[in-house]
């Protein structure tokens, strides 16, 4: 944030910037130096913003007629669907809204990975970006178990339960965080309380993410340095802001179509029968952006394993900016990493797929397979990679390949064809 | 290295069209052409009116529908009933209200703020009345049930003898679509059970037709609101999104001719 030399034009203006520089901020803001080459994967970032500022508006909402008891927390909701004015739409706007979330942070921690924005110098922006992902499954998880459904309290005793893994004090965690001796009262209060406490959590963590952003500014496609402000960048307003726009209102069309028309079509039917702690449903699934990780700790046999298993696999992606040895960024320039990306992907359907089928036979393979791959990826793949891999010449600015071609492979395949 | 791609994905692939296999023996629910669905899907009034009284004749012996007030009987997008209606529809059921001045709890005819009546007092009076099964709340039991409509409607239709081999203990009842094909409900639903007031002929197929109508409409009752709203509301967003496409390239125009 050093590119602020503004001044307000009026007396006061000026008096007030001196004192608080929320015009200054408001100026680097919309002046902002982007890079012009930014694609549509770069708008998540933005349509993200709004996903979390939907959630905490209809949030607010929601908790001003929902009733945090085990006894009343399946009527108040049904409540809330009835009787309260338009309350069917705002809770399906939060509940289809967690998923759009996730849809949107997934394929914004795949631009990422892709474009390799996670490396040098933008490792911290990564690392607060996982942070905000860690408690995002946090909050999503908490906020599934309030409707206090048979999958919300049966999702919520295997969740906790998987903390007795851990060796001698395990059980006690488990009996703590309960606050009893099984999933109750208690435990839906406390996760009331956390599931309202988390998005301002994240929302602080989002403005340290920007903050992080505009200090080396955007990565782009090209994955190359940039002079900024210059020939090679943009204002963030109204360029970016447009773009932004048109790709949030493209988003908002998908949004509308699961709140409008199958709004309990991401949701499991089980949890608009209330809990009853004597029934057990046949399958305990969790909702579907947690299914990854859910395949990856039932692979493993052993509780503990599974659980450590489940864990590393989120927290092996902190590690990414030291495991990933290519100092080059964009996969556009890098042949083979490019190939081993999309089989990452495939991995993580495939894991995602696996984690909602039940634990046995050809799925249970598939799922182990899937979950050594996965982590092979990140610890022995790239690793080695950076080492073997022959790279492609990256150009010299990001106006020179604007130049050639439109789409980036094609911008890779134009320097192949200049050599 | 594209090799190794193509060899993976091929093995996928396979592995699949397996999966597939292995899941084909699940029963198809049987289907029938409900008003409700589709973009602009409403629920046929009259449907809902005969399905309110095939719940109230027939099922309410044993279910309760713990969410529905008979107001609602009279809301938009509902039955529909007219508010005489309703309120002769309620005043013929008592509910127990109190206490009074004496500290006595006593029985009035149901008015329009009143919930349905539950069948039993309790849980366990319910169990015990149906050989050890709860026969479940079905205010949104549309919505609770793997499959939806179509299997509330299968379910009603789908008793058959067991197949050889089966043997059903006292009180069991076999079901083609009943998870493990068992159930406790016996079969309830005949040809002229009751007496439609506008003259549709009363069959299995149309009563099952009208109550599960009934039950989506109590699971969802401003489905036909969420209907009407979401179509405009994506027509508006289509709108913006062609304006703001094209001030987007009319801005971004500016930069591109620059270079």
């Amino acid at each position: 944030m050093s590119d602020h030399n503004y001044t307000p034009k009026s007396k006061f203006g000026k008096w007030f910037n001196d004192r608080l520089p929320l015009m200054s901020l408001a100026n680097h803001l919309t002046d902002y130096p982007t890079p012009k080459n930014l694609n549509y994967w770069w708008t998540f970032g933005g349509i993200l913003t709004f996903c979390l500022i939907t959630q905490i508006v209809t949030g607010l909402t929601l908790a001003m007629h929902y009733i945090a008891h085990a006894d009343m927390a399946f009527d108040s909701v049904e409540h809330i669907m009835r009787d309260v004015n338009y309350g069917w739409l705002i809770r399906y706007i939060h509940s289809n809204g967690a998923s759009m979330f996730f849809l949107a942070v997934y394929i914004h921690i795949f631009r990422s990975l892709f474009y390799g924005s996670y490396k040098s110098p933008r490792e911290i922006i990564w690392i607060l970006g996982i942070i905000i992902y860690l408690l995002m499954m946090a909050a999503a998880f908490m906020g599934y178990v309030l409707p206090w459904g048979q999958m919300s309290f049966w999702g919520a005793t295997v969740i906790t339960n998987l903390f007795s893994a851990i060796p001698l004090v395990g059980e006690g965690i488990v009996t703590w965080l309960w606050g009893g001796y099984s999933v109750d009262n208690p435990t839906l209060t406390r996760f009331f309380t956390l599931h309202y406490l988390i998005p301002f959590l994240i929302l602080g963590l989002v403005v340290l993410h920007i903050w992080a952003l505009h200090v080396p500014g955007n990565n782009n496609p090209v994955g190359i340095d940039i002079k900024k402000p210059s020939k090679d960048t943009v204002p963030f307003h109204p360029y970016i802001v447009i773009k932004d726009t048109f790709a949030l209102l493209m988003f908002m069309i998908i949004f509308a179509f699961f709140v409008f028309y199958s709004p309990n079509v991401l949701g499991h039917a089980d949890n608009y029968i209330e809990a009853n702690p004597l029934v057990t449903p046949a399958h305990i699934v969790p909702e579907w952006y947690l299914l990854p990780f859910y395949a990856i700790l039932r692979s493993v046999p052993d509780k503990l394993l599974g659980v450590i298993a489940m864990l590393s696999a989120i927290l092996i992606l902190a590690a990414l900016p030291w495991l990933d040895t290519s100092k080059i960024r964009s996969a556009v320039f890098r042949p083979l990493y490019r190939q081993f990306y999309w089989i990452l992907v495939l991995d993580v359907l495939v894991l995602g797929y696996v984690g909602a089928m039940p634990a046995e036979g050809l799925y249970l393979l598939i799922a182990r397979v899937a979950t050594a791959y996965y982590f092979a990826h990140f610890l022995i793949i790239l690793p080695l990679l950076g080492f073997k891999e022959k790279t492609l010449p990256l150009p010299f600015s990001i106006s020179e390949p604007v130049l050639g071609g439109s789409s980036n492979l094609s911008m890779a395949k134009n320097e192949k064809t200049r050599e | 290295m594209r090799k190794v791609l193509i060899i993976s994905l091929a093995i996928l692939l396979s592995l699949s069209i397996q999966l597939k296999i292995n899941s084909a023996e699940k029963v198809e629910l049987m289907k029938t052409d409900w008003t409700f669905k589709g973009l602009l899907g409403k629920f046929d009034r009259a449907s809902l009116q005969r399905g309110y009284q095939v719940y109230t004749e027939v099922c309410a012996a044993c279910h309760s529908m713990k969410y529905i007030s008979y107001r609602n009987l009279m809301e938009k997008g509902g039955p529909e009933f007219s508010e005489a209606q309703v309120k002769a529809i309620a005043a013929s059921f008592d509910v127990t209200d109190g206490p009074n001045a004496d500290g006595e709890m006593f029985s009035r005819p149901a008015r329009l703020s009143d919930k349905f009546p539950m069948p039993y007092p309790n849980e366990k009076a319910a169990q015990a009345a149906n050989g050890g099964a709860y026969p479940p709340d079905m205010s949104v039991l549309a919505k609770a049930r793997k499959g939806g409509v179509d299997y509330l409607y299968s379910v009603l239709l789908g008793y058959e003898d067991p197949p050889a081999g089966v043997t059903l203990d006292e009180g069991v009842y076999y079901n083609k679509f009943m998870y493990g094909n068992k159930i406790k409900m016996p079969k309830v639903l005949e040809d002229d059970l009751i007496e439609y007031s506008d003259g549709t002929p009363v069959t299995e197929e149309q009563m099952a037709k009208d109550v599960v109508t009934f039950l989506m409409w109590s699971a969802e009752p401003h489905l036909e609101t969420r209907h009407k709203m979401g179509f405009r509301a994506i027509i508006y967003l289509i709108i913006l999104t062609v304006l703001v496409y094209f001030s987007m390239k009319k801005i971004w125009s500016r930069i591109e001719s620059e270079v």
